[in-house]
């Protein structure tokens, strides 16, 4: 018994130490939700940048030097990230993180990659994550605050002044919903219907009623995440709303429409990026050879379509490598001062061009309105 | 001096806890250490409940939450330092704990069980939802605590992580202690007489009733405490501290351990705060080993990790 009981010791200690043994020149750390209730983000994120590590190692490293990727999978819990992040900068000694799928998992990982001056590009949408500008903290999504503008630019152009919101009380339709409100004021636009659904609910004909009766409603908007959008949009389609209906960036992807239904879905428009439109973009679009380049490369490698999440996640690699290119260094605080000189990056999500004020880099043309018809996305200008 | 249990636990904790970080190979490590302390305090109150008293609860990471929202909240809305949050986060899970206590611990078994699912799961939604004061799920800063600063000037200086390792350290020694004491006292003694049988406890005058809820309360406190060095250390924390996922975290570390001992329970927060860690080469079968792990303990060693192997040692020394 004493006997396996020290061999047992001994090899948890082996596995603990076993990430350090391999060697590499430029080691990125990353910590990403491949499982767990962010999985649908997560899992994306990690192929994507596995895939990406293996490609630019074929292709010769980063200036002649090579890159191993120590990828940790967080669960999306917090204290994981928190952990694992501690594990990156203490054990592994990685030059830059990429990661935090979440919102809650970025700020677990900001608060260590700050104090240890290690840069650190997230791939969580809220705005907190880079505001105020913290000195190592870098993302890659466009903000909620964009979409909302995004969209109620379309809906002014549409010429509609009253609209209602639908939206999920998880964190991500929580923060949109917050930043619609804030903004909404800028277009003219008044919210007559404001519900919210639990992301779990099966059903929101209730919430979806309540918003079809408000007094002169001309639009519905439904920020939300997962599968509760696609939800919404059956049941919206179920009651015969003939409203025009928006959804966010959170559901721009192909899974989306197949959740929801081409039929159901007909009509949706919502603000999504070049990914999920590269055959649509304009031959001189700068963003055209990326996404078509990504997309090929990762639809060949995992059969699966290619999304917005895993956009970030290929955003947030080409970020960190076009700095270390840039600095021609792979010092924690020289792809620091290079990430925020970054300067017209055509990525996969928009054209970034950072400054010591902007840690994002993206405007509202990152965003293309997207409108499905047949089951397909169409562009809309 | 005869080595009583209590005394050899307090001595191997406390060796423990000096001891390992001469084998840290880097700052990493105490974070983990730190974790596993933190989690070790949550589980001995488990120990009280469970242990002792024979009460199941599938609610505590509730209490978890309401100490760690306390870290986090307090400071900003009272203006009260985070140390004194973490004994007002205490108060309000003890009065919480024992306001829900009275009514639901007159229930048995699955009742029991299901009751304080229903309040932890309360306490998570209003974490989630009360946005306005928590934040929601995205989650919230907490306050630094200060006292690494203050060590500092002492002319103390430790590293964060180690900071928060010892201070953990010293927590959970603290935490083991009163569960100990506890155990030997009188109160201990009818605790462990209910489990045995709540109809012979009663003829022998316990007040059965009164008994629960003081161990009810009492776990309560323990698990809100760590919940407020969770936050604390994490300088951040979401509603998840309070999930569902984390109140069984808390039952299933104690029972894989042993819980009926304090060592033994630790013993089992250790193993599952290291396991995610040691598993990161393929974290997809991480829930896989976890039931694994589990099944073959429930079969083979029903009384938790430590006290079957210490039986069997002991079986064969003689």
């Amino acid at each position: 018994m004493k006997k396996t009981l020290t061999t047992t010791a001994l090899g948890l200690l082996a596995a603990l130490g076993l990430t350090t043994a391999a060697f590499a020149e430029i080691r990125i750390g990353a910590s990403i939700s491949a499982t767990g209730p962010a999985a649908f983000l997560g899992d994306p994120e990690a192929k994507t940048l596995e895939m990406l590590v293996e490609e630019a190692n074929a292709a010769g490293g980063i200036n002649g030097e090579k890159i191993e990727l120590v990828l940790y999978d967080d669960n999306g819990d917090p204290n994981k990230a928190r952990t694992f992040a501690t594990r990156l900068v203490e054990d592994d000694e990685v030059v830059a993180i990429i990661g935090g799928t979440t919102t809650g998992t970025s700020m677990s990982i900001l608060s260590v990659a700050e104090d240890a001056e290690v840069p650190f590009v997230s791939l969580a949408g809220a705005i907190d994550i880079i505001q105020p500008v913290k000195p190592f903290t870098f993302k890659t999504p466009h903000t909620d605050r964009m979409a909302c503008q995004k969209i109620f630019e379309d809906m002014k152009k549409r010429g509609f002044t009253k609209i209602g919101l639908i939206s999920g009380t998880d964190g991500f339709g929580a923060s949109m919903q917050a930043q619609c409100k804030s903004v909404v004021a800028d277009y003219g636009i008044e919210i007559v219907a404001d519900e919210t659904y639990d992301p779990k609910d099966s059903d929101m004909t209730a919430q979806l009623t309540k918003v079809r009766n408000a007094a002169g409603i001309q639009a519905v908007l439904n920020p939300g995440f997962g599968q509760g959008p696609s939800i919404v949009t059956r049941n919206y389609k179920q009651l015969g709303i003939e409203l025009p209906f928006y959804q966010s960036h959170g559901v721009a992807s192909a899974g989306f429409i197949e959740l929801a239904g081409a039929e159901a879905a007909e009509g949706v428009r919502l603000p999504g990026n070049a990914l999920l439109i590269p055959e649509l973009l304009a031959d001189g679009d700068a963003q055209k050879p990326v996404v078509t380049a990504y997309k090929a490369a990762f639809e060949t490698k995992t059969g699966t379509p290619v999304g917005t999440f895993g956009g970030y996640a290929h955003d947030g690699f080409l970020l960190v490598t076009d700095a270390i290119g840039r600095a021609d260094s792979a010092e924690p605080q020289a792809i620091r001062d290079a990430l925020e000189t970054t300067k017209g990056l055509a990525g996969a999500t928009g054209i970034y061009t950072m400054s010591a004020q902007d840690h994002l880099g993206l405007d509202l043309s990152a965003f293309r309105m997207l409108e499905i018809r047949g089951g397909k996305w169409t562009l809309v200008e | 001096m005869r080595i009583t249990p209590k005394l050899a636990t307090l001595l191997v904790l406390a060796a423990l806890v000096a001891i390992t970080p001469f084998f840290f190979p880097s700052g990493y490590y105490y974070r983990v250490g730190a974790l596993i302390f933190v989690n070790g305090i949550a589980v001995t109150g488990i120990v009280i409940l469970t242990g002792y008293a024979g009460q199941i609860s599938l609610g505590h990471a509730g209490f978890a939450g309401i100490g760690g929202y306390a870290c986090a909240l307090a400071p900003v809305h009272l203006g009260l330092h985070p140390a004194l949050a973490v004994v007002l986060g205490a108060a309000v899970s003890a009065l919480l704990a024992y306001l829900v206590g009275r009514p639901i611990l007159r229930l048995k078994g699955y009742y029991l069980g299901v009751a304080t699912l229903g309040f932890g799961i309360l306490v998570s939604m209003v974490l989630n939802n009360e946005r306005d004061l928590t934040r929601g799920p995205d989650g919230i800063d907490v306050p630094e605590l200060g006292l690494r600063a203050l060590l500092k000037d002492q002319g103390l200086n430790l590293t964060n992580g180690e900071f928060w390792y010892f201070f953990c350290g010293i927590c959970l020694i603290l935490g083991a202690w009163i569960a100990l004491n506890l155990h030997d006292s009188p109160a201990g003694r009818a605790l462990r007489a209910l489990h045995g049988s709540e109809v012979a406890a009663r003829t022998v005058g316990i007040d059965v009733a009164r008994m629960k809820l003081s161990a009810f309360v009492i776990s309560a406190v323990y698990a809100s405490v760590s919940g407020s060095l969770l936050a604390l250390q994490n300088k951040f924390i979401t509603p998840d501290v309070a999930g569902f996922m984390h109140s069984i975290e808390m039952v299933t570390m104690a029972v894989l351990g042993g819980v009926g001992s304090v060592l033994g329970a630790i013993l089992g927060a250790g193993i599952l705060t290291l396991l995610p860690q040691v598993l990161t080469v393929f974290a997809e079968y991480e829930q896989m080993v976890l039931g694994l792990v589990m099944v073959l303990v429930m079969i083979f060693l029903r009384e938790g990790l430590l006290p079957s192997i210490l039986r069997r040692l002991r079986g064969r020394g003689e």
